[in-house]
């Protein structure tokens, strides 16, 4: 077995080590070099001496497998890892700056502040999750920003992928992860929900916004097994001013069930980045824990307490996809909004946890200073939030499924394609035109979007008329 | 010293059964990932409507380097005493009324085991390889891996692909792969692979198993290749071999 490392200087597998920069109960973390890298990098040395827990070695293996296959800003680049017959290592990218620890001392911080740090994680989960991984110890010391504002997700050494063997799964009988932020599920030993996540990231949004953790600290299994019947006070209970918007949301992330959390972390992000879509349910105005009968009914129902995994994996990301569709509201399109409307129903129907979002262009003009007011002096924009709500009516749609959204700007294709890209849409549904003089003159939106959209986009014609 | 040679593609089949257009499509896929090497893991003959072309296949390719070991099917073409379910005997005796000495001699020829640097061939359960046990779970896994210092041990015989590592603190881990998802070998475990069937595929997807090993980057791939069904069902069905061994085929069952 390999020797602890301790001296500057010391070369291992062709890196330096300079710089000793923490020193966790796990692991090491080494700041190294290499004559063919560029910057330095850090080196991640698991402790495996003697009298080592065997789930540092176990979760150091689960980390070697899992960061080479992962990818994209959100997570560090992987450089090299090193084999346990040698020295066990596991070589990545530095990020610069701290992780979200050292913003313990200054909670609550603003509500504000707390959604766009919850976007930023949603978004980095949802990438993690569409690469197969659940991470399981989202918490503010496994949490980084890059400098172009970012949210990178460290440490996967109790993470599940879901196309490499579990080894934490089979090699300890007791949930691994971090007390305050650990899911119901994962105290029963279920790995391989996503959803997991979102409730570790509602814990840490909840103890954002209000300076308190809602399950406590304690690592005692009893202490910790309450989640799986008590649900938390709510945050208004503690500030009075809470947006009942933010203790809708941290409440939907805290859910025991995660059948009844969001479906996917797209789908929080897409509430906390509109407030005023979000729908409110009886979730945004409790001022006190649910009643004693529903915990003892929680308390008695072995479905949500008992113990080990079920078995299959639960459902991908993929599953509970945004979908998008841009909807003309103008005269003499009827036949198009039409067959749009039929189109988005088929998806719906197919794809229950899919939620859809209507979305329509008010055009600027490029000078000129547009009044919000037409010529009745109605204001544009709400008489087009109405059109859009009029057209989804006949989907009989959930609140919770449906959001309208009317943007300001002089390029509709532009823009449309910055609420996709900004709101990580899966789906786009956008009508064409036929013999449209304002096409031929503009250019095709559907053809831009289609060329251009980073997701799944659908263009839809009116039905052909009758030969 | 290292535990891996040079940096090689290995290709790796088990229980090809006769099923021609199942081996040919696994051969093609392999041919185009790149295999540079080939290893066979038992039961060519049985079950399937063309053991001629595909014994013949096999032992050309031995002949230019590939390894191949013994099947419990293989081994009941010169040893009738074998005990067989019904059906599988029934393909037997028409199976040996198809082969030739030569193609007799080669089966006869082959071993139980072949160790190839850490890795290690076998048909079934390695502890005992003559007694054909099924690889079903932690249990026969962990004998297996008992008896053999081997890095890596390859089998088939279950017909159901699964990957078992052994931790050093002694603990089995179990893992149904998923086709074409890369997974890393990592040196400081031990694992037995067990390889999905090429011609008579029993875990419910009815294409074509095999596996890619890539000793360089140290990473196994199950692969599953679509290939004709009905050609090969029909040709059973042609050759009056019982016709549950062609109804299977379509479910992979």
């Amino acid at each position: 077995m390999a020797k602890p490392l301790h001296e500057p200087g010391v070369m291992v597998d062709g890196f330096r080590l300079e710089q000793l920069v923490h020193r966790g109960g796990m692991a090491l973390l080494w700041r190294v070099t290499r004559p063919d890298l560029a910057a330095p990098v850090l080196m991640k040395v698991p402790r495996i001496g003697e009298g080592a827990d065997p789930a540092a070695i176990v979760s150091f293996e689960m980390e070697q497998m899992i960061m080479p296959k992962l990818s994209g800003i959100h997570v560090p680049k992987f450089v090299a890892a090193g084999d346990f017959s040698v020295q066990p290592y596991l070589a990545m990218e530095e990020i610069e700056g701290t992780t979200l620890l050292p913003r313990l001392s200054q909670l609550p911080l603003p509500y504000t502040e707390v959604a766009e740090i919850g976007v930023k994680l949603a978004t980095a989960l949802d990438d993690l999750h569409r690469q197969h991984v659940v991470h399981l110890d989202i918490k503010p010391s496994n949490i980084m920003f890059r400098p172009s504002g970012e949210a990178v997700l460290l440490d996967f050494g109790l993470s599940h992928h879901d196309q490499l063997p579990d080894l934490m799964q089979e090699e300890f009988r007791l949930p691994f992860g971090t007390a305050p932020y650990m899911s119901p599920e994962q105290l029963r030993g279920i790995r391989n929900d996503p959803r997991s996540d979102l409730f570790a990231l509602g814990v840490l949004l909840y103890f954002f916004s209000t300076g308190v953790r809602p399950f406590g600290e304690g690592e005692r299994l009893s202490t910790m097994r309450k989640r799986l019947w008590r649900d938390p006070v709510p945050p208004r209970a503690l500030r009075p001013d809470y947006p009942p918007w933010l203790q809708e949301i941290v409440l939907h992330c805290l859910e025991i069930e995660p059948a009844w959390r969001y479906p996917a972390a797209t789908q929080l992000s897409f509430d906390l980045s509109h407030p005023d879509q979000v729908k409110l349910t009886g979730r945004a105005g409790k001022l006190k824990k649910d009643p004693f009968t529903t915990v003892l009914r929680r308390r008695f129902n072995t479905d949500l307490t008992q113990g080990r995994a079920r078995p299959g994996s639960a459902a991908p990301p993929s599953s509970a996809p945004i979908v998008a569709v841009a909807i003309d509201l103008s005269q003499g399109s009827a036949a198009l909004t039409e067959a749009l409307r039929i189109t988005a129903e088929r998806i719906l129907a197919t794809v229950p946890s899919a939620r859809l979002a209507c979305l329509n262009v008010l055009k600027q003009g490029r000078i000129s200073l547009d009044s919000a007011l037409d010529e009745q002096g109605h204001n544009k924009k709400i008489d087009r939030l109405v059109g859009l709500r009029h057209w989804a009516e006949p989907l009989k749609l959930d609140e919770d499924r449906l959001t309208v959204h009317v943007l300001e700007a002089v390029d509709p294709a532009s823009a449309l394609l910055e609420f996709v890209q900004n709101n990580r849409v899966d789906h786009i549904l956008i009508g064409a035109r036929h013999d449209s003089l304002m096409r031929s003159l503009l250019g095709s939106v559907s053809a831009k979007i289609a060329a251009e959209a980073p997701c799944t986009v659908t263009v839809v014609r009116p039905p052909r008329a009758p030969a | 010293m290292r535990r891996w040679g040079k940096a090689v593609l290995i290709a790796l089949f088990a229980d090809i059964h006769a099923n021609r257009q199942a081996f040919e499509a696994c051969l093609d896929h392999a041919r185009v990932q790149g295999a540079q090497r080939y290893v066979f893991l038992g039961d060519y003959v049985g079950y399937g409507a063309d053991p001629d072309w595909v014994l013949t296949t096999v032992m050309d390719m031995v002949g230019k380097g590939a390894l191949a070991v013994l099947g419990n099917h293989d081994n009941a073409i010169n040893v009738p005493g074998e005990t067989m379910n019904s059906e599988a005997q029934v393909a037997i005796e028409w199976t040996r009324g198809q082969l030739g000495p030569e193609q007799r001699r080669f089966l006869a020829d082959l071993p139980l085991t072949l160790q190839d640097e850490s890795r290690l061939y076998v048909h079934a359960e390695a502890s005992k390889p003559k007694s054909w046990i099924y690889v079903k779970s932690t249990v026969e896994a962990s004998t297996s891996l008992s008896a053999t210092p081997a890095h890596i041990t390859f089998c088939g015989h279950i017909h159901t692909p699964a990957l078992y590592s052994l931790s050093i603190t002694a603990k089995m881990t179990a893992f149904t792969p998923v086709s074409g998802a890369a997974v890393p070998m990592l040196p400081g475990r031990r694992w037995l692979a067990v390889l999905g069937s090429v011609g008579q595929p029993r875990d419910g997807n009815p294409a074509a198993a095999y596996a890619l090993l890539d000793t360089d980057k140290k990473e196994i791939i199950y692969c599953r290749v679509p290939y004709d069904v009905d050609e090969a069902a029909a040709r059973i069905r042609k050759a009056g071999l019982p016709p549950w061994l062609a109804d299977r085929l379509h479910t992979g069952k």
